[in-house]
């Protein structure tokens, strides 16, 4: 385009190339340009280095090369200057499971395999068709089958029984699954013109909003079963249950209306004038652009759901970091918490780093497409 | 519409209106019914009731509850364990989520009075202590002054180190730590002269944190009362006398030397106190609305007090707690059982 290009005719001659400056390439400069580029960032790094120095040897030798790895004799970690792995390989049953029967932990171990590899499936776009959801639905059967057992010659498991990392993942996907729907209704109940409706949605919203979760578990487990009659005692994981899908939902409805609120108002008269109904404009035309705008903030909600079930312990149930503080119990074994707690530690940071890596990427996907 | 809404606001209505504590009723009933007693329990107190490495209820409530089952249905291990804490304990046992309440709760007159609950029968007697290390040189609390104290905020110890050294005029200063573990660590690593705690808490912490427990002393001087046991609805005295009895029972046969390895012989014993005891004298199951087996279960299947004790917080326990005032009144101690006649 424009104007045509001119040929030039000049021979260019080259001198020989030359290697850059050293200071310029190699590991020498990307020291100096990540650590050392002013004065204020040299001192940063030399602090930085000294503070490694200091503390690193000092890891090391606890965790690794004074620890005790391997026993099931709680007087030789005693005795030992480092860490206690062995806490871990002592009670990780418990740690993992709670108070689920023994015997019938490979029914946990199922369920946390289902649960993470249909969230990997999720994960890749070329998978999501209803086939996904369909396989969703199978999957939560399964996992209740497992869970509560009584049928096809499973020992039957009630709720009470249930523990540790999978009831921390049951109540995570039970909260996303069941808040995300309850999120759409209530962000476009904000939205409505419907006094009512709208009047509603915005009191359930703020109400959930301005209190802190606890204090929902705590209304869920507490007040709840004294304002219904004896005979009606839902189950408490249940409750539970419900209690944080409300909490998740109120907060994840507000990131919604961003995405409705986001979407230029050509959109929705575009959508009137064509003579779609409500149902078909939200359907059709809104929800796809206003979800996919608001993806990576949801997911920052939903990685805080996930550390959220934490506080199920509060009232009783055993997740796994509920089980952790109960095993650590064991007189025998008291003194090692740190390490336990550590490995919990690296168990939730698996999960939610690998959440947040995902967020990252589908981000990025999302802006190549995007043309405004 | 217009219907639908009346329709509702009854419902509303009557759901509000309904009383919060009404029977299902009676306890046994729907125990027997259930197939399983349901207990509310602490899960975080060693020795009385949390996990084992295998997922396992084990401790002093934890037997108590499996004598309960024992007794109403025949097997210890008929039993449901609901993880209570401090804020839902009482509500589980109003709503009738749990049966009875297995738990360290301590007997008042105002939680006896006002919440819709009985207290039954003291399991194990408790108080607060003070613990020093050696080296303070401290003989008696009276040799604390201007000691730093580790407490935990608003419990009854906090409330005790105030009351003991404001009644021997001498100042203090609280290290207060939310944490039971924490405090433990901070007593231990030195942060405190002093430690004050259940003397329960004190011995168990002494046996299994401090790093070398011999250099520690408890100081003469039990404070305060702390009588725990199970807590029933108020409401049911058949169920509250059986857990009662319960109770009684493995402190009976303790007292007249019933053991789960010889409760077999003994049931052959020709001494009225045991026959009475083994349902082989008297009917006094029935009595309960139980059959007169009950008691030889508990102690068969479960142990006598003495047994529960050492293998839960007791010599056979990393605990090591010494039987001190929980021992039989014929030793000393506080526990006397009524007759059983």
């Amino acid at each position: 385009m424009g104007r045509p290009q001119t040929v030039s005719s000049a021979i260019v001659v080259s001198a020989p190339r030359r290697p850059p400056p050293v200071r310029e390439t190699g590991i020498v400069a990307w020291l100096r340009s990540n650590f050392f580029n002013n004065i204020h960032n040299s001192v940063l790094t030399l602090l930085a280095a000294w503070a490694l120095l200091v503390t690193l040897p000092g890891f090391i030798s606890w965790a690794v090369t004074e620890a005790v790895w391997l026993t099931d004799d709680p007087k030789v970690c005693r005795t030992a200057a480092g860490a206690c792995w062995a806490v871990i390989a002592e009670k990780h049953r418990v740690m993992l499971f709670g108070t689920f029967p023994y015997d019938e932990h490979w029914r946990g171990v199922l369920v946390i395999a289902i649960v993470i590899g249909l969230s990997v499936v999720s994960g890749f776009k070329r998978f999501w068709s209803y086939w996904l959801f369909a396989a969703w639905l199978v999957a939560m059967g399964v996992i209740l089958v497992l869970q509560l057992g009584g049928v096809f010659g499973l020992r039957e498991t009630g709720t009470h029984e249930w523990g540790g990392l999978p009831l921390t993942l049951i109540m995570f996907v039970g909260t996303v699954v069941g808040g995300l729907p309850i999120a759409i209704f209530l962000a476009l109940g904000r939205r409505s013109n419907l006094p009512v409706i709208k009047s509603l949605c915005i009191g359930m919203i703020e109400i959930t909003r301005g209190v802190p979760l606890i204090t929902v578990l705590f209304m869920a487990s507490l007040m709840f079963p004294l304002f219904v009659p004896e005979e009606l005692n839902i189950d408490k994981v249940i409750r539970a249950q419900i209690g944080m899908i409300l909490f998740f939902g109120a907060y994840a409805a507000e990131i919604v209306r961003g995405g409705l609120q986001a979407i230029p108002r050509g959109q929705y008269e575009a959508a009137d004038a064509a003579g779609l109904t409500y149902w078909e404009k939200t359907r059709k035309i809104i929800l796809p652009q206003a979800l996919r705008i608001v993806i990576p903030a949801l997911m920052n909600d939903i990685i805080r759901a996930f550390k959220n079930t934490t506080f199920v312990s509060i009232i009783g149930l055993f997740d796994v970091l509920g089980a952790t503080a109960t095993a650590l119990e064991d007189p025998l074994w008291v003194l090692y918490a740190p390490e336990a707690y550590m490995f919990i530690f690296v168990l939730y940071f698996c999960f939610c780093f690998s959440m947040s890596k995902y967020s990252e990427h589908v981000e990025h996907d999302l802006a190549k497409g995007r043309n405004f | 519409m217009k219907r639908l809404i009346a329709v509702t606001a009854i419902a509303a209505l009557a759901v509000a209106l309904w009383p919060a504590d009404t029977m299902a009723g009676p306890t046994v009933d729907a125990i027997k019914k259930r197939g399983k007693v349901i207990c509310g329990v602490n899960g975080n107190r060693a020795g009385f009731s949390a996990l084992d490495s295998k997922g396992q209820w084990q401790g002093m409530d934890v037997d108590t509850c499996k004598a309960i089952a024992a007794a109403v249905l025949g097997d210890k291990n008929k039993v449901q364990f609901s993880k209570t804490t401090t804020q839902t304990r009482f509500t589980a046992l109003q709503t009738g989520e749990i049966d009875v309440l297995t738990r360290n709760v301590t007997w008042t007159l105002g939680r006896d009075t006002k919440l819709g609950i009985d207290f039954v029968a003291p399991t194990f007697y408790d108080g607060q202590g003070f613990m020093v290390n050696k080296k303070t040189g401290a003989k008696s609390v009276k040799d604390l002054g201007g000691a730093t104290v580790c407490v935990l905020p608003g419990s009854t110890s906090e409330k005790v180190t105030s009351d003991v050294f404001k009644a021997n005029g001498l100042k203090y200063t609280a290290v207060v730590i939310e944490n039971k573990k924490e405090l433990n660590t901070a007593f231990f690593g030195g942060r405190c002269d002093v430690h004050v705690q259940s003397t329960s808490g004190l011995s168990s912490a002494r046996a299994t944190v401090a790093p070398n427990p011999a250099d520690y002393i408890l100081l003469p001087g039990v404070y305060g009362k702390d009588p725990m046991g199970p807590v029933v609805r108020q409401g049911d005295p058949q169920f509250k006398d059986i857990v009662a009895w319960t109770v009684y029972a493995m402190m009976e046969a303790e007292e007249s030397g019933v053991t789960s390895k010889n409760v077999d012989e003994m049931k052959k014993s020709k001494n009225a106190n045991v026959a009475r005891l083994l349902g082989n004298k008297d009917k006094l199951g029935e009595a309960l609305g139980l059959d007169n087996d009950w008691a030889y279960r508990i102690i068969k299947q479960i142990g006598n007090y003495g047994e529960v004790f050492e293998r839960n917080v007791g010599q056979n326990s990393p605990l090591k707690l010494p039987r001190g005032i929980n021992d039989l009144w014929t030793r000393g101690g506080l526990l006397y059982s009524p007759p059983f006649k």
